[in-house]
């Protein structure tokens, strides 16, 4: 580790703006606000699966000293933008978010029934331990391969032609089935959640009838807006949105989740603010998690291993009244030059909770799936799995028959393979050990796509020069603030430490959300264009004040001041030329949108990891002990946060691919698993030293600072360079996330 | 969490009085299992008697044994001079439990009364005999990758005669009960002197109590006795990850070797009952034998016959046989 750094001692990257806040305990995250008059709800949830409520009893509870109201369908607020309550209730037809407190119905075990709201946490939560509900209980179906028969394409699908979760076909459908040399298996990867360490958590504060304030733990101030105004129909701009400090979300916060629903009805109702934090059981159904998936792959190739077929089909587990549909069979279709492709994907729908997107969305899924069959018919084609991988490199998109606008995965391989020394690696299973433990080298590549969507930016020089940069985009962790900062101080030539980058309320420049590794691109791209019309006003100004400035192209700025020429010795500052004109302040608002390139190009993120493991051969024990991780993202923007992001992506990759697993009794449709006994995430103690490298090669043809998304990179294809490893280790492929002893003793 | 009164005696027999006539009554040290329990409902004393303040912490060998105040955290008994000298096996033990955080604050005394972590234990809306005598055992049927099978009378009908599933969650008891250990508690009727063997209780009948201490019994220390072991000593955890989580099997061996040869054995196991599990005749398997992969492998072999998997947990037979294998290898320097 400390090696790593001094090797990149020359690294000017900024440190975190805002880590001295995180780590002083001084940044205020969604339950911290101090609002006055505060009450506190504590939400009741279902203990059956399916079914419906019969009575609710909740004297006891409300007997309780300080306990305001028990809020459940009987008596909650009606929310305008929902349709009336049918008498007898009814089963919502499907694509409908979840209503809380609507109606009697229960679609999953741990659905919200009741809320307790008292005067403290304490009181709350003892009420809403009183209350008692009982139910008629239907019969339920939450078993993923007892239910498979029910599978089917989704009814979004269905109506949408265009949608890329259609069935695929390029060449013949059947080619794998002929190849000289070919793989079949099923992956299975189970539930797993997102379990961020911060809880979801959100105060609600009905300023007037009319005008809602939240502060709320989510990854897109907009949209939690935009759905907030829509369900109360009300005016956006009365609607606030505040989200500037996230404790980790991975996905979790994308959606405005019924929790968020539940406690600005009882503000509303109780014309009170309404504080409510998830307890640690029940973030286990209440946000969302990665689906149960199971996968299958039939994959051929010739003798000297040129890929011929991929047939991948995926089937993934969804609610019964909304569809969640993510990538998990796309990446085969584009990731290798095969020319005969089949891809067909499926949702199951069973009486639990909607899933969501979760870190790598489908794609970590389906990578797993396609990576560990690669791995395999390398093994049986007995070829180096790298070899093999630079055998079938895609020099344009297979899918799409467009050139890349930027690809080095091959650069990836290579820089990868070099510092992992993946050339030791013998190619037998089971060939070397270390102190009596199994030894194995594993790797896998990673795609995904490139996102950017339309983005605002304010860009303000004040009257002392120093800058102030707004968007109403957030930061779940990567360092949004950090890296937007890094591109402003760049283009306005201004000292980092003179920018205050503004994220995290609705009020600021129109964002996107924090997902699908979206935010530099888009974001970063709008920051540049802001700062660089901001930079040329700043110019404008300065020629109107000497004649030096008028020399065309060669204007320069730097250390917050305007140049004549990059030989000139004296420059104007940003200060004097607002001062000169009188101006307190001069700013720009800039938006900054993808064109024509995305029919041109195809834009995708790559990279590659390489995973040594020792197993126990006695006890089953894998323990990852070396990761070297190498990505293709365009430009790095700053070293420092880029690499904490990747970092964290192969963390939570040894989580999935040795731990996480949400674990249901079925006979109940309740999970076990729900603290953080039962959910095991990495500790220290499994996370080795991992190495961070970048091409850090600008994609010129994405955006102006050709910059793509790294986020969700950093994990895909991680567990399936773990679960080779551990095939090279042992011999023995496991196909079943996640890799613990018992599957391998 | 349930309100509650909250009392702070200054002696220990202060604080017996006050657990006396109350059975709902808990004594709470470092609180860290009974903090979780009252979150979550399993548990709601009436009264929290906190014992911090007895003079409870000391460590110290007098005589044939050493003494372990009930209040010693166990981080510092884990490190303490006389313990990883003498009893290196219960150190080694110590420090695969928990983490360092949790170890700052638990004491031997609430180690000892860990209850289980078995999951349907842990939610009030499943069945559970052992937090709900009679309701069914949630695990039986259902989700047991992490349960028993060694079982009350095993090679007697064990399972169909166990009304819990579960197991012991403590490192601390497994190498306690492969070694000479007596809990001394003291009481509303005066001291008693308790061997470890008969604290924990098997699940045959009144899954619901975990131990044989008396009500209002308050323990007060545990007595490691002299043995010769140290050198020969061994620890194995195996675990779902590399730290700060319970044992899927855990292996505590103490041999004794003179010449080459093994001349007292001893051997519990953790995670495979509802409290560590003893393996009595490894005593007699071993003594006077050179040690060497195949005799251990032998033995180990030989308990697991006894052995009874649940429908989720049937890796544990070979997994725990393989564990004392290694247990024993490393215990006896063998490679």
């Amino acid at each position: 580790m400390k090696k790593q750094l001094l090797d990149n001692a020359s690294d000017t990257s900024l440190d975190r703006v805002d880590g001295a806040v995180k780590v002083t305990g001084t940044a205020t995250y969604s339950a911290e606000y101090l609002v006055p008059g505060l009450v506190h709800a504590v939400l009741v949830t279902s203990t059956i699966a399916k079914g419906s409520i019969t009575a609710i009893e909740s004297r006891e509870a409300e007997a309780v000293p300080g306990v305001l109201a028990v809020i459940s369908h009987l008596n909650a607020i009606t929310v305008p933008g929902w349709p009336e309550r049918k008498q007898p209730a009814e089963r919502v037809p499907v694509g409908t978010a979840l209503r809380v407190f609507y109606d009697p119905l229960i679609y999953f075990d741990g659905q919200p029934v009741a809320m307790v709201v008292a005067g403290t946490r304490e009181q709350a939560v003892h009420a809403a331990s009183l209350v008692r509900v009982t139910y008629q209980q239907e019969t339920h179906q939450t078993h993923f391969e007892k239910n498979i028969g029910k599978a089917g394409v989704a009814l979004n699908v269905q109506r949408s032609k265009n949608s890329p979760f259609q069935d695929y076909q390029r060449g013949e459908a059947a080619k794998s089935e002929n190849t000289e040399v070919r793989i079949e298996a099923e992956y299975t990867i189970p539930t797993q959640h997102h379990q961020p360490l911060e809880p979801h958590a959100i105060i609600a504060v009905w300023e007037a009838d009319d005008k809602l304030t939240v502060y709320d733990k989510n990854q897109g101030v907009k949209s939690a807006q935009g759905q907030l105004a829509q369900a109360f129909k009300l005016p956006r701009e009365n609607v606030q949105v505040i989200s500037k400090y996230i404790g980790g979300a991975f996905g979790s916060g994308i959606r405005v989740w019924p929790h968020t629903m539940a406690a600005v009805m009882a503000a509303k109702q109780l014309k009170r603010p309404v504080k409510l934090v998830l307890g640690r059981e029940q973030m286990f159904t209440s946000v969302g998690y990665r689906p149960y998936t199971v996968q299958k792959i039939n994959i051929g190739a010739t003798k000297d291993g040129r890929l011929i077929g991929i047939v991948h089909e995926g089937t993934g587990q969804t609610s019964m009244y909304e569809e969640h549909l993510e990538r998990t069979v796309l990446a085969s279709r584009t990731l290798y030059a095969c020319p005969h492709v089949a891809t067909r994907y499926r949702l199951l729908p069973l009486d639990v909770n909607t899933p969501t997107w979760m870190r790598g969305p489908g794609d970590a899924t389906g990578m797993f799936a396609l990576e560990s069959a690669m791995d395999e018919l390398a093994f049986a084609l007995k070829m180096d799995p790298l070899e093999f991988r630079l055998k079938n490199y895609a020099e344009s998109d297979p899918e799409r028959n467009l050139p890349w606008s930027a690809k080095s995965l091959r650069e990836c391989y290579e820089l990868g393979a070099e510092k992992f020394r993946w050339n030791n690696r013998m190619q037998a299973p089971r060939s070397v050990t270390q102190n009596g433990l199994l030894m194995g080298y594993g790797m896998a590549s990673s795609l995904y796509g490139f996102h950017r969507h339309p983005s605002k930016v304010r860009a303000v020089i004040q009257a002392d020069g120093s800058v102030i940069v707004q968007s109403a985009t957030m930061d779940i962790g990567p360092g949004t603030g950090t890296a937007m900062t890094r591109i402003a101080a760049k283009v306005l030539g201004v000292n980092a430490k003179k920018i205050r980058f503004e994220l995290g309320h609705s009020a600021l420049p129109d964002a996107p959300g924090q997902n699908g590794s979206a935010t530099i691109p888009s974001v970063g791209s709008a920051v540049h264009v802001a700062c660089e019309a901001l930079k040329t006003r700043l110019v404008a100004l300065a020629r109107e004040m000497s004649e030096r400035f008028k020399s065309g192209g060669q204007v320069v700025v730097r250390n917050g001041q305007v140049y004549g020429s990059v030989d000139d010795k004296d420059g104007v500052s940003y200060a004097d030329i607002l001062k000169y004109h009188h101006l307190n302040e001069l700013e720009v608002t800039e938006e900054s949108k993808s064109g024509a390139e995305r029919d041109q190009y195809s834009m995708y993120s790559f990279g590659c990891h390489f995973v040594e493991v020792l197993v126990s051969p006695l006890t089953g024990e894998v323990r990852v002990t070396r990761v070297v991780t190498c990505a293709d993202v365009g430009a790095i923007i700053n070293y420092k946060t880029a690499r904490s992001q990747s970092i964290g992506g192969v963390v939570g990759g040894i989580g999935m691919a040795l731990m996480e697993h949400s674990e249901m009794d079925h006979r109940f449709g309740r999970y076990v698993t729900t603290d953080f006994a039962g959910y095991h995430i990495p500790v220290h103690a499994d996370i080795p030293p991992i190495e961070v490298y970048y091409i850090d090669k600008p994609d010129v043809h994405v955006n102006p600072i050709g910059s793509k998304g790294l986020g969700e990179i950093a994990i895909v294809g991680v567990a399936a360079a773990i679960a080779n490893a551990v095939f090279h280790a042992t011999g023995k492929r496991v196909r079943e996330l996640p890799i613990t002893p018992d599957k391998l003793v | 969490m349930k309100p509650f009164q909250y009392l702070r005696p200054k002696t220990i027999a202060e604080a017996i009085s006050m657990a006396a006539d109350d059975p709902e009554a808990r004594y709470i040290a470092g609180g860290t299992n009974l903090v979780d329990l009252m979150k979550r409902g399993i548990a709601s004393p009436t009264k929290l008697i906190d014992i911090n303040h007895l003079p409870l912490k000391k460590i110290e060998h007098r005589y044939d044994r050493l003494r372990i105040g009930a209040l010693a955290l166990n981080s510092e008994v884990a490190k303490h001079k006389a313990v990883v000298t003498r009893q290196p096996l219960l150190a080694q033990a110590l420090l695969a439990g928990a983490s360092g955080q949790l170890r700052n604050m638990a004491t031997v005394g609430g180690n000892l009364l860990q209850r289980t972590r078995c999951s349907y234990f842990y939610d009030l809306a499943l069945p559970c005999n052992k937090r709900k005598p009679g309701s069914g055992c949630g695990a039986e049927g259902g989700i047991n990758r992490t349960h028993a099978i060694f079982f009350a009378g095993n090679g007697f009908g064990g399972i169909e005669k166990s009304s819990c599933l579960a197991v012991h969650p403590s490192d601390m008891c497994v190498a306690l009960t492969a070694v000479d250990t007596v809990v001394v508690v003291n009481g509303p009727d005066g001291e008693r002197r308790i061997q470890m063997k008969d604290f924990l209780r098997l699940s045959t009948q009144q899954p619901e109590l975990d131990t044989n201490l008396g009500p209002g019994e308050l323990v007060t220390a545990i007595e490691v006795l002299d043995n010769a072991f140290a050198k020969h000593s061994h620890y194995l955890k195996v675990r779902d990850r590399a730290s700060y989580a319970f044992a899927l099997v855990s292996v505590a061996v103490a041999l004794q070797m003179d010449g080459g040869r093994i001349w007292d054995a001893r051997l519990a196991l953790g995670g495979v009952a509802h409290k560590p599990w003893r393996y009595w005749a490894i005593d007699l398997m071993l003594r006077g034998k050179a040690p060497s992969e195949q005799l251990f492998r032998e033995v180990a072999e030989h308990e697991m016959e006894s052995a009874k998997a649940l429908e989720g947990n049937a890796y544990k037979i070979k997994l725990t046989s393989n564990a004392m294998v290694a247990a024993l290898k490393t215990a006896a320097g063998i490679s």
